[in-house]
């Protein structure tokens, strides 16, 4: 057994020698994708050593070398890291074994430079699970942001090339415009960029000051990847990459990246109750509730699939930033719950898209109909993730939305309550239709309204489903939803030190 | 006598004296092998000389033995010894990048003048840099500005336009050589003095029309030679049309030495005593730095070439240092120091890497970079990196330039000053953007004048990667730079007097 001390830098330091072996095997595929796996498994291994390390209450971590005075690179392993730590690592795993089968059937170009690519953004989203300071997070954080950029434009047409420049200007604009200044600033102000429990800021700012308001606007809107509206439009503009990159970068690492660091920033660096006394999270929190709401509008307006997708994306994200501006501990609870669920969810629903693609090269839901009776497991995969996103038990999705009401409630702010209702309910209008959709109408024709399909259902002779590798990751997450609901409360005694109890 | 104590003298001698000798070497390979040499030289004493003035404090050396005032002295403290460690690597590395790419781009019949006039340049750079003379300032500026006019003028065997580029800046550059030598008179008049401590001394509780006037005229020449915006009209031009090698040298070291007069001048000869220093920093230095930070990148952005790109932006990055040193607090003028030693490694490297592309496909449009990454992997990673660098990301110097300016912005009040920093940073990586979009997700052309490029030989490779590491480890490591350069404002703000 590793020690959890000597696991973060092997972390950090694994998926980089796997990147290397793809490199070096870039002539033998079979053995390329299997330096993938081994390389997944290993990192999943250590993740889960670090995740149990701190379940016991250990604090293990490490520092690199100091830059400048007061800034060091340094790595520690507190509760909402090494969460997110093992669902990245977790979900890279079967994002690779979904990878295999999607790029292999598409026969996609360029492949050694795609897994390479993945290999270092997910060092780097570890880099920013396990950092010890901003200036840490915010080094890895633009590493995320580099090295997804080749993902993005991984097709190589205009279109692609129109997406990564939206892509890489929006959260570079972001992140060094609004993140980077708001991190001088705290610098500044305290001297220190440190992770501190309760708060840095918390110990150095005349509680009065608008300075809370304005530092936490730079952090909340700096954080691109967070895609807070408006700072959203290259989550859409991302969808140009294949899907595997969209499962996995655009559901997990890249924006789980963002949320993880504005939870992290209200929890360690402003402390929950200096934005409880102040009330400098309140405007922020209607912000995030109308990304919410308005999001979802957008959402439902999408006939593409993965557009669709990325605008409940965009909305669920705000389910965390919300829960971290509400300012209260089971708002903060209810948004690293949602980090779990949402990545569980979402990649199920992105993986689904991606073998509808693979098996029938279909992208637009109208065309979706009665796709269902041919493909039975991947929608109804489908419908297990869509119950988890709209909150509905028993689907890990319903916790999120149960301690955010309570988190609500908390700080006596009834009207998000009604948000997070109607939001549920416009979720079940736009995805749960998609499923019900193809099970129980037949398919479009020219024309013609749309009909219901009567007695006929599944034709067990004649399915048409993508390769077995596109088709079991998504029932191995929707399994993975599913036995979250139930193993909630082990989690929620993990996160409990995040708020202070425990 | 030993030598070390005559080391404070060898950085100007050695390329001094070198110089005339290229010219007696056959053509060929020699004047290029015996100029990197010298190079390497002139970059090891100045080594020594940093770790001497590290240890041992404040080198005085006498000229000739003639003491100052009167006698010329040469006095290195850790600023200038950080500068002359700047400009004689990049010497070393820029001399011995340069053989294939001034083959390709210069005359072969002048190629022994070219490494002649290189060495002159150095010796001028180094001399401006380390002589604690303001008329031996003077001097120096002039032997390495004339010898730079001739190199601009050597790029006339590609682009006939270097000639008119070279007179252009000969002009220029003449009227600012002369206001300077202006204010220099002025303040002999007023002292009696050159020695610029001596000066310091002398000048004090002299605030009449002379100084003022001398003070004027010395901010004017040096903000000429050093590209002060709206005064930088000579260098794109000069840029774009010198030989590449050259272009390399001087962005990365002629306009650092400039500033770094300006430094001296503001803080070692006239001080915060004077309330017009304050004045011009407040209502010069702060608002042409913030114009020609903007300014300046926006042109950059809608350039063709590249090089001319790369030429407007180091105007704005000299805005950066301007506005550093305007500060005048210890974290400003250490943000200044740290961005002319990072702000020359990243440009170096740039300018660098578009002499491989000019060396490859005979051009520095933007076209020619179409697609690159296929045919110049090597090349574009170095660009790419390097470009990083001059946007601000992180573990690269241009991030450290960008964290210390950020907080000395931040800890002196002028907050908005830190957002238009960050702003200005985010146009640098809208052109540099361009340029690595062309070179990453372009298909390279299959036929044209582009088409036959292939990777640039190892001889200029190995030089560029040097400085592209340079640009990683310094942007993790800071104690040679952000260290250094804060002991020296640290001295420098002692001798200026406080706060002005």
């Amino acid at each position: 057994m590793i020690s959890p001390g000597l696991a973060i830098p092997l972390a950090l330091w694994v998926p980089l020698l796997g990147c290397l072996a793809i490199w070096l095997l870039d002539k033998s595929p079979n053995l390329r994708e299997a330096a993938t796996l081994i390389t997944g498994a290993i990192l999943f291994a250590l993740t889960v050593t670090i995740f149990i390390a701190v379940s016991t209450g250990q604090r293990p971590g490490f520092q690199a070398l100091e830059v400048i005075d007061g800034l060091p690179i340094a790595f520690q392993a507190e509760p909402l890291g090494a969460l997110f730590a093992v669902i990245a690592s977790g979900l890279w795993l079967v994002t690779s074994v979904y990878s295999i089968g999607y790029m292999r059937a598409g026969n996609e170009k360029h492949q050694t430079r795609f897994y390479m690519s993945f290999a270092v953004a997910i060092s780097a989203a570890i880099g920013v699970a396990f950092a010890a300071n901003l200036f840490t997070l915010f080094i890895f954080y633009e590493v995320l942001t580099l090295s997804t950029f080749p993902l993005v434009t991984h097709k190589g047409d205009e279109a692609a090339r129109r997406g990564g420049r939206i892509y890489l200007g929006v959260l570079m604009a972001t992140s060094i415009g609004l993140f980077l200044p708001a991190i001088v600033w705290t610098y500044v102000i305290t001297g220190s960029t440190d992770f501190v429990e309760g708060g840095l800021l918390a110990q150095h700012v005349d509680a009065a000051g608008p300075i809370v308001g304005i530092l936490l606007g730079l952090y909340a809107f700096g954080i691109g990847k967070a895609a807070l509206m408006p700072v959203h439009p290259w989550l859409p503009n991302a969808m140009v990459a294949p899907t595997p990159v969209s499962a996995f970068l655009h559901a997990v690492a890249v924006v789980k990246a963002g949320v993880f660091a504005i939870l992290k920033i209200v929890v360690y660096i402003f402390g929950i109750d200096l934005l409880k006394d102040t009330g400098a999270s309140i405007p922020f929190m209607w912000i995030a509730a109308g990304s919410i709401l308005l999001a979802s509008a957008i959402a439902m307006n999408q006939d593409n699939l993965k557009a669709r997708l990325a605008y409940s994306t965009v909305s669920q994200l705000s389910y965390i930033t919300l829960g971290a501006m509400l300012a209260t501990q089971m708002g903060v609870m209810g948004g690293a719950m949602q980090i779990a669920a949402h990545a569980l969810g979402k990649m199920t629903l992105f993986m689904c898209a991606g073998a509808i693609y693979v098996a029938h090269h279909k992208t637009l839901i109208s065309e979706m109909r009665g796709l269902g009776r041919v493909m039975p497991f991947t929608f109804g995969a489908f419908f297990l993730g869509a119950m988890s996103i709209v909150g509905l038990p028993p689907m890990a999705g319903s916790w999120p939305k149960f301690f955010l009401m309570w988190g609500a409630a908390d700080a006596g702010q009834l009207a998000i309550i009604v948000v997070l209702i109607i939001s549920s309910i416009v979720n079940v209008v736009y995805l749960l239709s998609i499923p019900v959709q193809a099970f129980y109408m037949n398919p479009a024709q020219d024309g013609a309204k749309p009909q219901g399909a009567g007695g006929a259902f599944i034709d067990w002779g004649a399915l048409k489903e993508a390769p077995i590798l596109c088709i079991a990751p998504p029932i191995f997450t929707a399994a993975g939803v599913i036995a979250l609901f139930f193993f909630i409360d082990p989690l929620y005694r993990f996160l409990l030190p995040l708020v202070g109890g425990g | 006598m030993n030598l070390a104590a005559q080391l404070a003298v060898l950085p100007v001698i050695i390329p001094l004296v070198a110089a005339p000798i290229t010219l007696l070497l056959p053509q060929g390979r020699a004047p290029h092998l015996w100029a990197t040499l010298i190079s390497w030289l002139t970059f090891a004493v100045s080594i020594a000389l940093v770790s001497m003035v590290s240890n041992a404090g404040v080198i005085s050396y006498h000229l000739g033995d003639w003491a100052p005032p009167l006698g010329i002295e040469y006095r290195i403290d850790m600023a200038n010894a950080l500068v002359l460690a700047l400009v004689s690597g990049i010497g070393a590395v820029v001399f011995a990048f340069a053989y294939r790419s001034v083959e390709r781009e210069v005359d072969p019949r002048q190629s022994t003048f070219f490494y002649c006039a290189m060495l002159i340049c150095l010796t001028g750079l180094m001399g401006v840099t380390i002589t604690g003379d303001a008329f031996n300032v003077f001097v120096f500026l002039e032997i390495s500005s004339l010898s730079t006019y001739a190199l601009i003028a050597m790029g006339a065997k590609s682009d006939r336009r270097a000639l008119t580029a070279a007179f252009n800046y000969l002009v220029m550059g003449t009227i600012g050589a002369t206001f300077f030598v202006i204010g220099i008179g002025l303040l002999y008049q007023a002292t009696g003095t050159l020695n610029m401590a001596d000066l310091h001394d002398r000048l004090a509780g002299q605030s009449n029309r002379m100084v003022e006037a001398g003070f004027a005229f010395i901010v004017v020449g040096i903000g000429l030679k050093l590209a002060m915006f709206p005064l930088h009209l000579w260098l794109p031009n000069a840029y774009t049309y010198a030989p590449s090698a050259v272009s390399a040298f001087i962005a990365a070291t002629a306009t650092k030495v400039a500033v770094y007069v300006l430094i001296r001048f503001f803080y070692s000869v006239f001080g915060f005593d004077f309330a017009f220093v304050g004045h011009a920093f407040t209502y010069v230095l702060l608002p042409l730095g913030l114009a020609g930070m903007f300014i300046a990148s926006l042109v950059a952005l809608f350039q063709d070439d590249v090089k001319r790109m790369l030429a407007y932006s180091s105007v704005a990055q000299i805005g950066y240092m301007l506005l550093g040193l305007s500060f005048a607090t210890v974290e400003g003028l250490t943000a200044s120091l740290v961005h002319i030693l990072n702000h020359a490694l990243m440009k170096g490297a740039l300018f660098m890497a578009v002499a491989c592309v000019v060396f490859r496909t005979g051009s520095h449009s933007i076209q020619a970079f179409a697609g690159l990454a296929k045919r110049m992997p090597v090349t574009t990673w170095a660009f790419i990196l390097s470009g990083l660098s001059l946007i601000g990301v992180p573990l690269t110097v241009g991030f450290i330039s960008k964290w210390y300016l950020l907080t000395a912005a931040f800890a002196a009040g002028h907050w908005y000053a830190a957002f238009l920093i960050v702003a200005s940073s985010l146009i640098a990586m809208a052109y540099i953007g361009r340029v690595a979009e062309m070179m990453l997700l372009r298909e390279p052309p299959s036929e044209g004048p582009y088409a036959a490029a292939k990777e640039a030989p190892m001889s200029m490779l190995i030089p560029m990667w040097v400085l592209v590491a340079a640009n990683i480890y310094f942007g993790v490591r800071t104690e040679f730079t952000g260290d250094m350069a804060a002991r020296a404002a640290e001295a420098l703000m002692l001798v200026a007097g406080g706060a002005p």
